[in-house]
């Protein structure tokens, strides 16, 4: 009788072992991912971080990262100096009450020119003799959005994807809104039409054309917004 | 030539100027408010600070077709508003002024400092006046001024 119900005990549990590894064999073999779709996936990944370069280049161009500074102060110029006139960040990256930015950087849209549109046009080529760029909103961006170090220094590529990709430091935006605000934010435009300076001489433009910087972002979202491994 | 219907110091002004024109050429000569100075004309002075719905802003590079709507104060009207009088007594208080040409500026800036900010610290009216130049170097006696006036808000 003993016998007999260790036999039966010892079959149910051979049973229940055999079919629970073939269950765990047959899952195992329906999920691994076909080699096709696996190097699919690596080529869209290399193809985003690929485009990502591309949008780096522009990033930390003086055009762009002038005012993604890690520092109190916005910077000028091609060598990215200290803004003249002791201007400061102050408490919203829009300096302070008495010398905010927009003391002088006037923006250009028609509904601050009260409608006038041909104002937008001729706003540029007027105050190109002051050397004053203009921008709707001009501002600093949040330290959170630093591009560079404290002593002036642009962070890696992986650093400032970092950044850009993160959205607790990036006000909140996923990857269709970074393209959004790629192509569209008047002070990202700004740095496609950035005016001369006082000595007449124009501005240096980013390395690639704004159309090449949105095509750039668009394929990176696409890829999902890839970043380069940190070293 | 285009028509503007200004807001300045409370009081409605047309002119009929060029629309690139600087706001400080239409005060100055198409309005006759000549208190506000021009220094170096890209704004990298103050001379020429004014505000424009309370924002101290630099006339010299602001064309006119930008102003719009919105309310010029110029340092004709500080007399008469409450902050504007308190930095002015200050002002003579101290004896600020040396050869005076930048101080309506100065003026301009420091009142929208103190409407802001009505107790600075040094380092606020550092920051604030920082785009003030002034070749007499009257800093010192500008900041003391402010204290002062901020004492009295």
């Amino acid at each position: 009788m003993l016998s007999n119900s260790r036999f039966f005990i010892r079959t149910v549990l051979f049973i229940l072992v055999s079919a629970v590894t073939w269950i765990a064999l047959t899952a195992s073999a329906a999920i691994e991912i076909p080699q096709s779709r696996k190097s699919s996936a690596d080529a869209n990944r290399a193809d985003g971080l690929a485009a990502w370069e591309k949008i780096y280049s522009v990033l930390i161009s003086p055009r762009c990262i002038n005012c993604h500074t890690a520092t109190n102060y916005p910077q000028q110029g091609e060598d990215r100096h200290r803004h003249q006139f002791n201007v400061v960040r102050g408490p919203d990256g829009r300096g302070v009450p008495g010398l905010t930015c927009a003391a002088c950087h006037q923006g250009a849209s028609s509904k601050a020119a009260g409608g006038a549109n041909c104002a937008e046009c001729h706003q540029e080529a007027d105050l190109d003799p002051t050397g004053v760029p203009g921008g709707h909103g001009w501002h600093l961006a949040p330290l959170s959005m630093a591009w560079q170090d404290r002593n002036d220094k642009p962070l890696s590529s992986a650093q400032v994807c970092r950044a850009v990709t993160d959205r607790t430091r990036n006000m909140n935006m996923s990857g269709p809104e970074l393209l959004k605000h790629h192509e569209e934010e008047e002070l990202v435009l700004y740095a496609w039409r950035p005016g001369r300076r006082a000595d007449g001489t124009p501005r240096s433009l980013p390395p690639l054309t704004h159309a090449q910087f949105v095509e750039a972002t668009r394929r990176w979202v696409e890829a999902g917004t890839p970043c380069p491994p940190q070293r | 030539m285009a028509t503007y219907e200004l807001n300045v110091n409370g009081q409605s002004k047309k002119v009929d100027v060029d629309p690139s024109t600087p706001l400080l050429w239409v005060l100055r000569e198409e309005l006759k408010l000549t208190g506000t100075k021009y220094g170096c004309g890209i704004s990298a002075c103050g001379a020429c600070t004014v505000h424009v719905d309370g924002n101290a802003i630099r006339s010299c590079i602001v064309p006119i077709a930008l102003v719009g709507n919105r309310k010029i104060t110029t340092i004709e009207a500080m007399a008469q508003d409450p902050v504007g009088r308190v930095v002015q007594n200050a002002w003579v208080e101290k004896d600020v002024v040396q050869c005076g040409y930048c101080q309506s500026g100065q003026i301009m800036s420091a009142v929208a400092l103190l409407k802001a900010t009505p107790k600075p610290t040094d380092q606020n009216i550092e920051e604030s006046m920082g785009g003030n130049l002034c070749r007499c170097a009257t800093y010192v006696r500008i900041r003391e001024a402010i204290k002062s006036a901020s004492q009295q808000l």
